[in-house]
């Protein structure tokens, strides 16, 4: 058995609303990464893929509380901790994240040298800055980033420049597990791709051991994951590897995701693009059974009965949906027919 | 497999279909030898170099290029918000004329934009039946009695399908992105241009709501006949939605043609790179060109 690095079991926690209502964006989920892999989080805006972000990390700051959950990174349980503590003992070492803005992350009146030298020596105040900066060179250099940008300030930093920056930056103490949340949205598609790149580079030459990608893009989660976890209204609705999620998709909800991809490939212009119709439920006053119900046209009234669990087939796949999947599969061959 | 097969080259029901004549329409906006060039003496830069474009009535045109390429500059020149420096740009056959508020005020009821940025692209303090009054009004509908009027907003939401009820007395930032980019278009269908410009506007929304956005430009085009102009980065997308595609690469068009044409058979290297660099699901990605 492989060694998992990330092991989270029954994570919930809420956002208190200013009129202390409680919105649980992040509602029982559980997830394992082995060593050397990398998962994928799908799911349209406001599912919970970036509250899971920062709930994995442990970095509660109001309104976002913690209420239950374990979350194990190789081993050491870092959940409950407080903020000062995640700061100093977790994050940069255990978890790094990359923001969705990270291009706005950089004070525009520092340079880059500086933001190197804060991350280490907050963990170690006594770290000479000579030898930081000359590991800092080495480590640039590995990732494909010319030296010439540790002296310069971050406007003069091209966009996709600057995302990779960042994310040197925030591996250069080898963290066990990289969040990228959105990393390549704001970027054009060569940008994209020398990000995706580098955040390949960092896992096979071990400065990062797994690695969880954030996006809304499949066809991109599909060449850079192993897994793909589809995320909807704070809960997971299904999750398999790659290839079976993009083409074999069982939960209606991440086969109405795989409907809106568009590739550009001969042929595929013919497809009809489908949207989802509706909105994600509020989740002030989710509904008592599924949460996809009002917008699933396999709707059936058990399903807004009781809570769906999460059930496994094919050996390691799992979902959460009413219907079996010998139904669900024969009512999709039916409808692509 | 529950997706479609790559190769089948039938279009389904629904799906974007180029109108046969398209091409042979007359012509809605034209340019010739436009050009850009920022700055003064010594620090010039050219953004737009020398470019020649043809857009038929009712036809979309996809201009696609990476970040810095030139592409929002054009439209803001085809928008009259910034100065041609040299060329010229004909609107329905005739040179445009933009040299007075009211000749462009004429102007922009023939052309109208959505931009990249939903939440930027409201007047914070106005709300939302403002905004759509205002294009009532912009329109010559100012002495309409006011059932007219909401009939008119009503129709023009449940276009883009958002509930008018639900909306008035809101501010616009009071709604999500994707709505606020769908009342953008609600907008569009109230002032009925002759042409829209939609600069990026898939770009800050997410994967499933985008489908929504593309498929109500494919309806305005094909109910009220407008010309569309879209502007992208995402080469996928021009492939999808459009007719014709423009490539653009520093300011210059590297190669124009059908959307077929230049995705499925592509000359330029700039256009084979720009479709090398999108991850794909049937073909490998290579990720050893960077």
């Amino acid at each position: 058995m492989s060694n998992k690095i990330l092991q989270v079991k029954g994570l919930t926690t809420k956002y208190v609303t200013r009129f202390h209502e409680d919105v649980y964006a992040v509602d029982h989920v559980s997830l394992e990464i082995e060593e050397g892999k990398s998962l994928g989080i799908a799911g349209e805006s406001g599912c919970g893929k970036s509250t899971l972000a920062l709930s994995l990390m442990g970095y509660y700051f109001p309104p976002l509380h913690y209420i239950s959950g374990e979350i194990m990174v190789d081993g050491k349980n870092i959940s409950g901790m407080k903020p000062d503590d995640v700061r100093k003992s977790v994050l940069g070492t255990e978890i790094a994240y990359i923001p969705q803005a990270a291009m706005n992350a950089l004070n525009p009146t520092r340079r880059i040298r500086r933001f190197v030298e804060d991350v280490i020596l907050a963990h170690d105040p006594k770290a000479d800055k000579k030898q930081i900066s000359e590991m800092a060179e080495a480590r640039f250099a590995e990732l494909g980033l010319p030296a010439s940008v540790l002296d310069r300030h971050p406007v003069e930093l091209s966009g996709g420049m600057k995302q990779r920056t960042v994310i040197a930056i925030s591996t250069i103490l080898k963290p066990k597990v990289l969040i990228a949340d959105e990393p390549s949205s704001a970027l054009d598609v060569t940008s994209q791709k020398m990000v995706i790149k580098m955040l390949r580079d960092l896992m096979e030459k071990g400065y990062i051991r797994a690695m969880i990608f954030i996006t809304h893009e499949l066809p991109l989660l599909y060449n850079v994951t192993d897994d793909i976890m589809v995320m909807y209204a704070g809960q997971i609705v299904e999750r398999g590897t790659a290839k079976q999620m993009v083409f074999d998709p069982i939960h209606p909800y991440s086969r109405g995701l795989m409907h809106s991809i568009i590739v550009p490939e001969a042929g595929t212009r013919g497809h009809k693009l489908s949207a989802i119709p509706g909105t994600p439920p509020n989740l002030k006053n989710p509904p008592q059974g599924c949460r996809f119900a009002d917008r699933c046209q396999y709707v059936v009234p058990q399903c807004r009965v009781s809570p769906i669990p999460m059930i496994t087939f094919d050996g390691t796949r799992t979902y959460r949906c009413g219907h079996s999947v010998a139904h669900l599969r024969e009512v999709y061959s039916h409808d692509d027919a | 497999m529950t997706m479609h097969e790559p190769q089948s080259q039938s279009r389904a029901a629904g799906a974007p279909q180029t109108p046969a004549d398209v091409h042979s329409r007359p012509l809605c906006l034209s340019g010739k030898g436009v050009t850009k060039v920022f700055g003064v003496g010594g620090k010039q830069t050219l953004a737009v170099d020398h470019v020649d474009f043809a857009f038929h009535e009712g036809e979309l045109v996809s201009i696609v290029g990476e970040s810095g390429s030139g592409k929002t500059t054009l439209a803001k020149m085809l928008l009259g918000l910034l100065s041609v420096t040299e060329g010229e740009i004909s609107f329905q056959g005739k040179p445009r004329d933009i040299r007075t508020r009211r000749a462009k005020k004429e102007y922009w009821k023939g052309i109208q934009a959505i931009f990249q940025d939903p939440f930027s692209s409201f007047n914070v303090f106005n709300k939302i039946d403002t905004v759509l009054l205002d294009c009532i009004h912009m329109t010559g509908g100012r002495r309409l009695p006011y059932a007219e009027k909401t009939r008119l907003m009503e129709e023009a939401c449940s276009f883009v399908n958002l509930k008018f009820a639900e909306l008035t007395n809101k501010y616009p930032f009071e709604l999500s992105g994707g709505q606020m980019q769908r009342l953008m278009i609600a907008r569009v269908f109230l002032l009925k241009p002759k042409i829209l410009l939609a600069d990026e506007p898939t770009s800050m929304i997410d994967a499933c709501s985008r489908a929504t956005i593309l498929d109500m430009l494919l309806q305005l085009r094909d109910e009220i006949g407008m010309t569309i102009l879209f502007i992208t980065h995402d080469i996928g997308l021009a492939y999808y939605i459009s007719d014709s595609v423009y490539i653009m690469e520093h300011g210059r068009f590297v190669e124009h043609g059908t959307a077929d044409e230049v995705i499925c058979a592509p000359k330029a290297a700039y256009t084979k790179r720009l479709i090398g660099d999108v991850p794909k699901i049937y073909e490998p990605w290579d990720l050893s060109t960077v």
